[in-house]
């Protein structure tokens, strides 16, 4: 595929500068926050000289650290509980064929493609009926399995991914070599997908840590996220404070992409 | 009496009996409606350096999946010195196999592929690696154990397939289009690497190609298969010159067929009417194709034509004249024949060009009558006794 | 020196039976077992908390609300459906659909010749290009509309700039045109990714040839860049308009009570309202629209996601 060519003159000159207002646009209202956080000043969007205030607040505000802890807690699980499931579920249609095999696919799409909204909307009705059965209150459990709901789906692509650009014959050459069917996938599957795994570990973590509106739904008392504080921070009346805290969600979600996209280069160099 | 059977069993130079190291019976390959293997029936001897040759989609492949495994016949048996392995999964049997890919773990240094096969046997770490290291010396790869695949050229990755392969000693050693990847020039190396190898660790290793000139240069002997039947086993010589059929006639280098009729047991009639002494064991009326290969005709002018060879002999005008340098090639159209000769250089380059007329004749043993018939007919008689033909024709040698 | 001078590894060879169809069958039936229990884990969870919880929101849309501010499912009827033609729903349905519509077309006329740029560039600053593209959408996605919060906030920065300028003070904030703005910002990644994709499949030597073929770039743009980018295009604007359509969090922020939309005022039925069944259809609908959007996603060759 040739490349396509360069552009000249007057074209040029204005893909160039829409590419130029386009990348600002992106990246100015970030630059923004980040400035800003430091403002000396009640009013959110103006300047008032350097100051460390907003971050000392931050690091005092007892329900920030709470709604941290308590994202941190339902991250984890749900991270851990989606990849599981997950990287199952993409070993099953990639390597297998069953019964069911084409419903299954559909299904693990579905949650990709709702929306938000209807899927807040579902897990609430799911759990007010089902509080009345189980019993089980609004809190940990529920916001956990609804964030598990949506995040094996995204899991599966991921290492479904990965596993389709593997060379199966892999697994024939372990077991013509003496391997059962567990050490084949232990020895051999687990580690050449491991990447597509760890990938979709990290994609799982960003959306448990980044969701809103599901959260808000089901979620009960106590176990207000860090974004769902934000949310209702910045509903009932901006404080500074949040400006503080978006930066450190900033920083710390970069932080991820960036820790991902190297463990990612760095398994990549094992080209399959 | 089947000839195969008796290659395989063929007394060594020592005189002891060669074991069976593969035993094919009645297998049969269905895929839903497909059949990648009909009814095969296969001997491969103790030892032997056995090819199996046929186009893509001949069930070359299969077959040797179903022996590695991989895959598991519909029906028949599946033996291997002695037992019956039709049904064990892959990694029960006392075979390896080089992937056509390779397949080499990528995540893995080149030692721990090679020990891979010991480790999940049980052996321990160090045991293991020893073992690797020897076979890695053994595939000329010593001082490579700790690069991964990724770092390796097609013709090492080669070797350590080859060393993974055979570090559990396998009975039978398969290699799947082991050469298709490389270059010419590596390919001819491996050719002959891969047969001292052979000779040097006296394991039976049967690989699948689709290159009809590798076959004939590394293997003791070669089974024709085509459209999932086995057409022909025997060694180079016998599929060259006394192929069973068109099909292995004209599959195995390169051959003229001209359509023809037998006539009596002596001679047969070309479409056109030109009669020709070629003895046949066929009925008179079978519809035959004479093979002959290029390099058995002799081209001249017709003078030039021996008396004793007359009987089969053409008349035709040379069409095109290709110079190789170390052969020249002629077409000679021959009324709707265009039988192609090819002979050493004469002078400067060949002695006819295109608009002479020429005759061309044979040797009275160089032609082969193969009749018309398609494969399955051959097939439900079991391969042709080929040995037993030749003599009839040409009397004991 | 032969590698085989030391002891043989010993395999067993147990009595194995020869092979049969039926064995084959079994064998296949075996593997078709183990490939369901494998599946099993993720489909017995999607069922249970996602196709049932689905399936009861479909169900709740033909209910009714009683009295006690709960819902009544025992009365079957469609009043729920009748009432999306009232004159709220109505204009909170096109209100939302035109905004995401507009979205739609801002992000696929500022893409596009992003996307285009960026495939005209060497491969390594093609891959920098667009990860740059990706970075932003990895962040905070409410931070992120809190930002423009921030900037277009009365006395915000944006206000500072125009007012310096001359132009005046500008409250942008909680107008439609910020709604689209955050929409916009959120969802431009959607749109650059797979038109990028699509254009860097495109054989350039077509357009050049094109460009010798035609008068000016305009008419080769249209006559070839445009249909052979087609998929691109169609597979963007689904991507963007689909979240747009149901965006709940950068309404909430950047808009005000007066442009209520679908995501919100879907909320406010369970949330506020208690009107669980017309929520439920309104849900449905949005959920029916998805359905129907990927369809012709992956209709018109879309790849997986």
């Amino acid at each position: 595929m040739s490349n396509i060519t360069e552009p000249r003159g007057a074209t040029k000159f204005l893909l160039r500068a829409n590419a130029g207002l386009v990348y600002a646009f992106f990246y100015v209202p970030i630059v923004v926050l980040v400035v800003f956080s430091f403002s000396d000043n009640r009013n959110v969007g103006v300047w008032g000289g350097f100051t460390f205030d907003w971050y000392r607040d931050l690091a005092d505000s007892e329900p920030t650290k709470d709604a941290l802890w308590a994202s941190v807690q339902i991250a984890a699980v749900s991270t851990v509980v989606s990849v599981v499931l997950g990287t199952m579920a993409a070993l099953a249609l990639e390597r297998f064929t069953f019964r069911g095999k084409k419903v299954f696919d559909a299904l693990l799409y579905l949650p990709v493609i709702i929306p938000d909204v209807t899927m807040a909307v579902m897990m609430l009705v799911f759990f007010s009926q089902a509080a009345n059965f189980f019993g089980f209150s609004k809190g940990f459990t529920t916001v956990t399995l609804s964030h598990i709901a949506f995040s094996i789906s995204f899991v599966s692509i991921v290492v479904r991914a990965r596993l389709a650009g593997t060379d199966d014959t892999l697994e024939e050459a372990a077991l013509d070599l003496g391997a059962t069917r567990w050490q084949a996938f232990r020895h051999v599957t687990l580690p050449v997908i491991m990447p597509g795994v760890v990938g979709g570990g990290l994609l799982a973590l960003t959306l448990s840590l980044d969701d809103v509106v599901i959260t808000q739904f089901v979620t009960g008392s106590g176990w207000t996220t860090l974004p769902l504080y934000v949310f209702g921070l910045i509903r009932r009346g901006v404080t500074p404070i949040i400006n503080a805290v978006s930066v450190v969600m900033l920083v710390a979600s970069m932080a991820l992409v960036a820790f991902s996209l190297l463990a990612q280069r760095i398994r990549s160099h094992d080209p399959v | 009496m089947n000839e195969q059977l008796d290659v395989a069993t063929m007394p060594t130079a020592t005189g002891e009996h060669r074991q069976r190291a593969v035993e094919i019976s009645g297998v049969t390959k269905r895929f839903g409606d497909v059949v990648a293997v009909d009814s095969l029936d296969l001997t491969i001897a103790d030892g032997e350096f056995f090819a199996m040759l046929g186009p893509s989609g001949c069930g070359k492949t299969t077959t040797l999946r179903m022996i590695a495994g991989l895959e598991f016949p519909t029906s028949g048996s599946l033996k291997i010195f002695g037992d019956e392995v039709g049904t064990l999964p892959p990694n029960k049997r006392p075979v390896n196999t080089v992937f056509q890919s390779y397949a080499l773990f990528p995540h893995m240094n080149v030692r721990d592929n090679v020990a891979f096969g010991l480790k999940m046997s049980g052996v321990g770490k160090k045991a293991a690696g020893t073992r690797a290291d020897e076979l890695l010396e053994l595939v000329q790869l010593s001082g490579y154990q700790q690069r991964k695949p990724s770092q390796l050229s097609g013709g090492q990755q080669q070797r350590v397939a080859l060393a993974r392969a055979l570090v559990n000693k396998p009975k039978v050693l398969l290699l799947d289009e082991p050469l298709g990847a490389l270059d010419l020039k590596l390919r001819h190396e491996m050719q002959n690497e891969l047969k001292d190898l052979q000779r040097e660790l006296g394991v039976s290793f049967v690989f699948v190609t689709h290159d009809q000139e590798e076959a004939l240069a590394m293997s003791d002997r070669i089974a024709v298969m085509n459209s999932g039947r086995l057409l022909q086993v025997g060694t180079a010589e016998q599929l060259y010159e006394q192929p069973v059929n068109r099909f292995v006639a004209d599959f195995i280098g390169r051959t003229n067929l001209l359509d023809a009729t037998v006539a009596d047991g002596d001679s047969i009639v070309l479409a056109n009417g030109t009669r020709l002494r070629a003895p046949s064991p066929h009925a008179p009326g079978t519809k035959v194709a004479m093979s002959l290969r290029p390099e058995a005709i002799v081209i001249g002018t017709r003078d030039e034509v021996p008396a004793d060879q007359a009987a089969h002999s053409l008349d035709g005008v040379v069409a095109t004249t290709t110079y190789l340098g170390h052969s020249v090639i002629y077409d000679v159209k021959i009324d709707w024949i265009d039988l192609e000769v090819r002979c050493l250089p004469e002078r400067a380059g060949g002695r006819f060009a295109p608009g002479d007329e020429v005759a061309v004749w044979w040797d009275r043993t160089s032609d082969w009558i193969v009749p018309d018939d398609i494969d399955d007919e051959i097939h439900h008689d079991g391969p042709i006794d080929v040995v037993q033909a030749a003599q009839d024709r040409d009397g004991p040698t | 020196m032969t590698a085989l001078d030391i002891e043989p590894t010993q395999i067993e060879q147990p009595a194995a039976p020869v092979a049969t169809p039926e064995f084959e069958a079994s064998n296949i039936r075996q593997n078709r077992r183990r490939g369901l229990l494998i599946a099993l884990p993720a489909y017995t969870y999607l069922i249970l908390f996602f196709a049932i919880p689905l399936f009861i929101v479909v169900l709740y849309s033909f209910g009714t609300r009683n009295r006690f501010r709960g819902t009544d499912l025992a009365n079957w009827n469609l009043e729920s459906y009748r009432a999306l033609g009232d004159d709220i729903v109505r204009t909170v349905l096109v209100r939302s659909v035109t905004l995401a519509l507009i979205t739609t077309v801002i992000c696929l006329l500022v893409a596009y010749p992003l996307a285009y740029y960026i495939s005209t560039r060497p491969p390594v600053v093609r891959n920098l290009m667009l990860v740059l593209v990706m970075i932003p959408f990895w962040t905070n996605f409410l931070v992120r509309n809190y930002a423009w919060y921030v900037i277009l906030g009365t006395d915000g920065p944006l206000s500072r700039v125009t007012e310096t300028v001359g132009i005046g003070e500008t409250r942008l904030l909680f107008t439609q045109t910020a709604v689209v703005l955050g929409l916009v910002y959120g969802f431009l990644p959607f749109m650059v990714l797979p038109l990028y994709a699509s254009i860097e499949r495109i054989d350039g030597r077509l357009l050049e040839a094109s460009r010798d073929l035609y008068a000016n770039g305009l008419q080769s743009f249209r006559k070839v860049l445009l249909p052979l980018s087609m998929p691109g295009v169609v597979a963007g604007s689904i991507l963007v308009f689909i979240p747009s359509l149901g965006a709940y969090v950068t309404p909430e922020i950047l808009g005000g009570a007066k442009t209520t939309l679908l995501g919100s005022y879907i909320v406010t039925q369970f949330l506020t309202a208690s009107n669980f069944p017309l929520g439920a259809a309104l849900s449905t609908v949005l959920m029916a629209i998805m359905l129907i959007a990927t369809m012709v996603y992956f209709r018109k060759g879309g790849r997986t996601l």
